[in-house]
């Protein structure tokens, strides 16, 4: 039981995907221009990733190792299918905004890289866990900088406005560096700063430490 | 279609303007020159994939397609994506045969990072902003191209800085991927800067 709470928490800060295994960047930093599209996105991501991993690891045992990419990709594209048609359904204005970045979770490292590196070699219960806390953790990472996107670049949260712009007579200047490719990448950077400030065992060691005249003597 | 050109070059930069690519970029770019091999089986196939998938969305998927065959009002585009896919993993699998065949020594110098192209998203998303920008075939072709020579220019020349960084004195919690996220954001920066290039 409680190695299996451990699968579910340990992707959210201490295992987080975004800020520290590298895989499903490219979505977290293009969806995050406003709080709604990080949000959906997040819900979107989290509800593949379960139900990829649980398919997967419930068919592990049946699929030739040599084309399991191929279905495993196959599987991952009929869900993304299905949930591209319900957002359009549904929200068909937030599914505008996201654009073709719904379509992309296909290619998004994370679905594949649990899939291939959990979901083949445990059984479903751990599976759909593991998926969920990586949903999670990755979630956490775009509502963070969703929330700093939208509040700092249009002073809106969810669209209702909380700091009001100088154009509509309160104080606030938005910033339009946050609307733009940028400032995705610095608040991501300095997230991982932060967090490795925190949880130090995180920290990358140098790969080619400075010598500093002590080490010389 | 020198404009579609240059943007897709350097304005809409995959990379660093659409973030696509952005896992391959941070976690393929410790050496230069593997980053060169990328860029360059990067670039091939997106010219190939490119307008291959454009002939198929135009041949086979969008409404009246079927209108040869007595079927006029079906409308296949919700398949896009598996097909899209599909073109690409075949497409990879046969360029890999081909190049191993014909020219073993560019082969061997791609090595691993050709199969690694199928589930790099630049490759899939420059084939859906073709389907969503309705590209025809010869934009298509333009636009693959300058996408993969975007892509591979940013990846390079990230590669080249980050060699340079290996030397240099970075703060504890910022050392590898923290340092990695604010280069990759000062390039942004840059290459936005070439918003205002018109031949």
């Amino acid at each position: 039981m409680a190695s299996l709470l451990r699968t579910l928490t340990g992707p959210i800060i201490a295992n987080n995907p975004v800020t520290l295994q590298i895989l499903g960047v490219c979505s977290a930093l293009a969806v995050t221009t406003s709080l709604v599209t990080a949000l959906t996105m997040s819900v979107a991501l989290t509800v593949v990733l379960c139900l990829s991993t649980g398919i997967i690891s419930l068919i592990s045992k049946h699929i030739p190792p040599v084309i399991r990419l191929i279905v495993q990709i196959i599987i991952i594209a009929s869900l993304v299918i299905v949930i591209d048609g319900l957002l359009r359904a549904f929200a068909f204005e937030i599914s505008r905004q996201l654009s073709i970045f719904v379509g992309l979770i296909v290619t998004n490292c994370l679905v594949l890289g649990r899939a291939e590196a959990f979901a083949m070699r445990n059984p479903p219960l751990p599976s759909i866990l593991d998926g969920l806390g990586n949903g999670l953790g990755y979630s956490a990472v775009l509502i963070i900088v969703g929330t700093i996107r939208e509040l700092l670049g249009a002073g809106t949260l969810l669209g209702v406005t909380i700091l009001t712009p100088a154009s509509e007579g309160g104080w606030f200047e938005p910033l339009n560096l946050m609307q733009l490719a940028p400032s995705a990448f610095f608040i991501i950077g300095f997230l991982i700063w932060s967090i490795r400030a925190r949880w130090s065992d995180q920290i990358e060691p140098p790969k080619y430490a400075l010598k500093t005249r002590r080490d010389a003597r | 279609m020198m404009d579609l050109l240059l943007a897709s070059i350097f304005q809409q930069n995959l990379a660093l303007s659409f973030f696509l690519g952005v896992c391959t970029f941070l976690a393929v770019s410790e050496r230069f020159d593997t980053a060169v091999g990328l860029g360059l089986a990067l670039i091939v196939v997106q010219t190939i994939t490119v307008p291959l998938n454009n002939l198929f969305l135009n041949g086979l998927l969008i409404e009246g397609a079927w209108g040869w065959a007595g079927l006029p009002e079906v409308d296949l585009t919700f398949l896009d994506l598996i097909a899209f896919i599909g073109v690409i993993a075949a497409m990879v699998q046969i360029l890999e045969m081909t190049l191993d065949r014909f020219a073993p020594l560019l082969y061997r110098a791609l090595g691993i990072y050709l199969p690694l192209i199928t589930v790099n998203c630049a490759v899939l998303g420059g084939s859906l902003f073709m389907a969503e920008r309705q590209y025809s075939f010869t934009e298509s072709v333009t636009y693959g191209f300058g996408g993969g020579v975007g892509w591979a220019l940013a990846i390079i020349s990230f590669a080249a800085i980050r060699e340079r960084l290996k030397y240099s004195d970075i703060p504890a919690g910022l050392q590898g991927l923290g340092a990695a996220f604010l280069v990759t954001g000062l390039m942004s920066l840059g290459f936005s800067a070439f918003a205002g290039v018109t031949p």
